[in-house]
């Protein structure tokens, strides 16, 4: 063992290190995103890593291979292989009035500040099927407020607005939505918004009318307007905290002063370098206000 | 060297993750981290008060991103699964995994890929068998597995799923989970000071 020309290096961090192999995947999972970033266009290479593997060893298994590397190798060669794999990491679930208090403090403690707006933009970014829309527009309309506001609904998945768009959910739903729309202090019967069809309750046309529904990558899309709400929940939970920071500073410069920024639950702008220019409008809600 | 507890527990959990937290000696200074299955409409953060009352260390609901401190007992948030990465917390609203958000599995396994053999898994009460898959991958990947002693469980089935699922380090009872974890780590502290 006395050649020097191409002796292998001692790997980094042996001995207390987790096992070598973990150490290896990373490399490999790295690998993997970048290829499928250049060869495909998809950027998830500044996602966060543990649930992303998860997904990733999913594929593996379900394709019958063993390695990441070999899963690289049959998603660069197999574009029906990259669609299987853009479906595992598309996470999509959502629900009408989910975390009904988050909509109570927004009726407390937004809405009186967009009654003193003439005219009021909101972007619901990463909107999925758009439950979270149609709460919010029901919210508005109750509130008085819809007719004079703009919701941008956005999601970098087009399958998922075409759903969105038409406003049919399950109907097996309903009772958990009625008994969350209740929560979130509605005000009127929640069944008078939908009609029970054989394919689901699909939602009233008027909900979506001030709608824009678009496709829109927070990875690498800029700002389209200035707003004076941005909601973002359960979206920046999937990102690494590089990327959240980007997507912060997106959210800070769409939005306008005294603009908020609402989170979900478990997310937080501390730590984000953007911090010292919100305050907390309701700490435990993630409801920010823009200050400068 | 040992860097990370993780605790699943279900039906009968609470009390069960009372004593197992209250006979951790005050000097044991590593961090905690339980997924503890909730009804999913269960308020966020009751599960953290009622320990708190119980023990001294800090205990916190986990938040996206939020740093893994020493001492520190952290539990994941009703309907989200709590996952691990080398230092931190992230949080997935991912569907359930076998009917289960927080899963104990989802929790364990990260734990697994981002501390290796310096993870401690402990399977307490339960009436589901979440929790077998994840400790066995922390098992292989050369952490410790402990499962509580499911004749004096409250429900048995959890540590019966787990015992069928790996080769466990030991069966204890839950009146000397707290000290086993304690001796383990000792002696990785003591074993990392003679290196
Ligand atoms: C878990 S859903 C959250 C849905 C909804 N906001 C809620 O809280 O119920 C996450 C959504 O983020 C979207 N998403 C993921 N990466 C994105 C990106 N880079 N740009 C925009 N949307 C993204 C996904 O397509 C998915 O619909």
């Amino acid at each position: 063992m006395t050649s020097s020309v191409g002796a292998p290096r001692e790997p980094a961090g042996t001995g207390e290190r987790p096992p070598a192999r973990d150490d290896l995947e990373e490399i490999e999972l790295s690998l993997l995103l970048e290829g499928v970033y250049r060869q495909y266009g998809f950027d998830f290479r500044e996602y966060a890593p543990a649930s992303l593997r998860r997904r990733v060893w999913r594929r593996i298994h379900a394709e019958g291979l063993t390695t990441v590397s070999a899963l690289q190798d049959k998603l660069l060669h197999d574009q029906a292989c990259m669609e299987r794999l853009l479906l595992d990491l598309s996470i999509n679930v959502t629900a009408m009035f989910r975390d009904p208090t988050f909509y109570v403090a927004f009726r407390d403690k937004v809405v009186p500040a967009l009654r003193t707006y003439p005219f009021t933009r909101i972007w619901v970014a990463g909107c999925s099927t758009g439950e979270e829309v149609y709460s919010l527009a029901i919210l508005l309309q109750e509130e008085k407020l819809y007719d004079r506001t703009r919701i941008y609904a956005t999601d970098i998945n087009e399958a998922v607005l075409e759903r969105a768009r038409g406003g049919v959910f399950p109907l097996d739903k309903m009772r958990e939505y009625t008994q969350n729309y209740i929560k979130a202090g509605g005000k009127q019967a929640f069944s008078e918004y939908y009609l029970a069809k054989y394919d689901g309750a699909q939602f009233q046309r008027s909900l979506t009318e001030n709608v824009v529904f678009a496709q829109h990558n927070l990875v690498s899309d800029r700002s389209f307007n200035e707003f004076n709400v941005i909601i973002c929940r359960n979206v920046m939970i999937y990102f690494d905290r590089t990327l959240q920071d980007r997507v912060h500073r997106l959210f800070y410069e769409s939005l306008a002063t005294f603009g908020v920024l609402g989170l979900g639950h478990k997310e937080s702008i501390r730590f984000s370098p953007h911090e010292g220019g919100y305050e907390e409008l309701d700490p435990s809600e993630k409801l920010y206000r823009r200050i400068d | 060297m040992l860097g990370l507890v993780v605790v699943g527990a279900s039906w009968g959990g609470l009390q069960a993750l009372g004593r197992v937290l209250s006979d951790l000696p005050r000097e044991f200074d590593l961090p905690v981290v339980i997924a503890q299955h909730r009804h999913p409409g269960s308020q966020e953060g009751t599960l953290a008060q009622l320990l708190q009352k119980q023990i001294d260390r800090p205990v916190l609901e986990a938040e996206d991103k939020l740093r893994i401190e020493p001492r520190h007992v952290y539990v994941a948030p009703p309907d989200y699964h709590l996952l691990v990465e080398r230092g931190f917390f992230a949080l997935s609203v991912d569907d359930r995994v076998r009917y289960a958000r927080p899963s104990i599995d989802v929790l364990f396994e990260s734990a697994a890929d981002a501390y290796g053999d310096g993870v401690i898994g402990i399977i307490l009460t339960g009436a589901n068998d979440d929790g077998a898959r994840g400790l066995a991958r922390i098992k292989e990947l050369g952490g410790v597995a402990l499962i509580q002693d499911p004749a004096a469980a409250v429900r048995r089935a959890m540590p019966d799923a787990a015992i069928a699922a790996t080769v466990a380090d030991a069966i204890l009872p839950l009146e000397d989970i707290g000290l086993y974890v304690h001796e383990l780590w000792v002696r990785s502290s003591g074993a990392r000071e003679t290196a």
